[in-house]
């Protein structure tokens, strides 16, 4: 039983040692750009090491005793993930990361089930990582792919949905958005598209590090999700999906211990979800991200959701508070349709300048286009300055952006 | 870094030079830096005796990849192409002035990577990445 921590922002920053350390310019570090990765823990860091120390041995054969700890242990994550989110074990399959997860779903489900003429539905706030193998699925097989549209502060629009979604067979759309922070009605998403027999997968990438989320309970037939954007390692992800439909699917990945029996001229594969986890697995990664699940169910989900909807209220006011020297915030500007991401553009500098001016203040925000270009183009951004937010920050942290910013304003003179 | 966005810099950034584009190039390239969207175009009109008679560029992005380029179009007219396809990255970093960081630094010679495009009618390695 995990016990129950109360908390804020300042006083987790003891638990990650990368918090602590200055930068090169003897600044504090503030870092504002955990929607790209977030930092780590020392209980996650300690996981890692004690693998590597303790029991580092291939899982799923050898039958020595440290094998076997290291087999319980990633089984055990394996648990941990599927306790967090809702689900069964058998339901969860380990990958790399979330693009990993979309693209097996890509290939092994959308190769045989996509046909010429089929329509695949996404939406226009997409990551690359859920727009490009689409793209692909849909030149490879004569598909076409179809956009849920948004409107200018980057709500999805469904009033048309119904219509959209003739003739389609697979919805795919995010459930946070990572470069607005939108929260994404996948639930009502998800019922409409049922409703016409299309099979849906969410990208939780930037949900699952923010939000309880029940995957059994949304009922999404596919869900993708990333470790390290949730105090875990990287290099481990997963794909959870419904028993039934990952029966069925081919194997992504060919080679050992996904297979059943072998033979020169034929081959068996193994169970669910193993034939999905070709070669050794990122065996300590996985055991991370448990050691990182623990860690959040601890703070417990509503409340890390409850401190992030704080830190984007008070981050929408301070930055408010620059808008009449020409600052322009994006998005829903609304904390209760958003977690996690807010971003923005100040008068005529550049993001990248204004992240290059705030690095020298040991402030690490993203700038850019944050791997959603089309998105980007559509709303005439070259590019956008991104501030992210997690356990680990407080209003000291947004105090610092908004200093930081006004000194890129004295440099370049607005 | 915040020494680097001197007057000069954001003069240039602000009121770039030759900017714009040719009606009849004689050259044309046009790039973008995948890092950060930074886009670049750059037109060249050589005369009859080989020689850059005119240069515009165009484009999108942060100071440091507009002021860089604008900073080199002033120093291009009367060279060959041939010249220009030698251009080393020397030439940014003496126009710039002060050290770049090594992140920005695609950005700084995004303009002479599409400059030396233009040059040779293919794309150019980025310059500050030649031997």
């Amino acid at each position: 039983m995990i016990e129950t921590r109360t908390f804020n922002g300042t006083t987790l920053r003891k638990d990650f040692p990368i918090l602590a350390q200055p930068t090169s310019r003897g600044k504090r570090l503030v870092y504002l750009d955990s929607a790209a990765t977030s930092q780590k823990p020392q209980a996650v860091i300690d996981t890692l090491d004690r693998y590597y120390r303790e029991y580092n041995a291939n899982i799923h054969r050898g039958v020595y005793e440290i094998a076997a700890r290291a087999t319980d242990a990633y089984e055990h994550a394996r648990a941990t993930v599927a306790t967090f989110l809702g689900v069964h074990s058998r339901d969860v399959v380990f990958t790399r990361n979330a693009t990993e997860a979309i693209n097996l779903v890509a290939y092994s489900w959308g190769n045989r089930n996509i046909g010429s003429g089929d329509v695949v539905l996404i939406s226009e706030l997409e990551h690359h990582s859920n727009l490009v193998p689409w793209l692909r699925l849909c030149e490879r097989k004569g598909a076409t792919l179809r956009y849920i549209p948004v409107d200018a502060n980057g709500r999805l629009l469904l009033d048309d949905l119904d219509e959209r979604l003739r003739g389609v067979k697979l919805v795919a759309v995010t459930h946070v958005s990572n470069t607005l922070g939108t929260i994404n009605p996948v639930e009502e998403i998800i019922r409409r598209a049922h409703a016409v027999g299309a099979f849906v997968l969410i990208d939780g990438a930037q949900a699952v590090p923010h939000l309880a989320v029940n995957i059994a309970e949304l009922d999404a037939d596919f869900y993708a999700f990333s470790g390290h954007k949730m105090l875990g390692p990287t290099g481990i992800g997963a794909l959870i999906a419904t028993h039934a439909i990952l029966e069925e699917m081919d194997p992504f990945l060919y080679g050992g211990d996904m297979i059943g029996t072998v033979g020169y001229h034929s081959v068996s594969f193994n169970d669910v979800p193993y034939k999905f986890e070709a070669g050794t697995a990122s065996i300590a990664d996985a055991i991370g991200l448990g050691t990182a699940i623990d860690y959040l169910t601890a703070l417990g989900m509503d409340a890390v959701a409850a401190h992030e909807r704080d830190l984007s209220a008070y981050a929408l006011t301070r930055l408010a508070e620059l808008e009449p020297r020409g600052l322009a915030i994006y998005g829903p500007r609304d904390p209760a349709t958003m977690c996690g991401a807010i971003s923005f553009n100040f008068a005529d500098v550049h993001a990248h300048d204004l992240a290059s001016i705030l690095d020298t203040q040991g402030i690490c925000i993203r700038a850019g286009h944050h791997c959603t270009m089309p998105l980007m183009e559509k709303m005439g951004w070259s590019a956008t300055a991104r501030a992210s937010f997690y356990v680990y920050n407080d209003h000291d942290d947004i105090d610092a952006l908004i200093d930081g910013l006004k000194t890129a304003a004295t440099i370049f003179k607005v | 870094m915040d020494d680097f966005y001197r007057d000069y810099i954001l003069e240039h950034y602000r009121n770039p030079h030759n900017f714009g584009k040719l009606d009849a190039p004689t050259a044309t390239a046009e790039q973008t830096n995948p890092l950060c969207g930074d886009r670049i175009r750059m037109d060249l009109l050589v005369g009859d005796d080989g020689l850059v008679a005119d240069v515009r560029f165009s484009g999108k992005g942060c100071a440091i990849s507009q002021a860089s380029a604008s900073m080199l179009t002033d120093e291009i007219r009367g060279k060959t192409l041939e010249e220009v396809a030698r251009l080393g990255k020397d030439v940014i970093l003496e126009n710039v002035g002060i050290g770049i960081s090594p992140t920005r630094m695609k950005c700084a010679m995004l303009g002479l990577r599409v400059l030396k495009s233009a040059a040779i009618g293919s794309i150019a390695s980025w310059p500050d990445e030649d031997a």
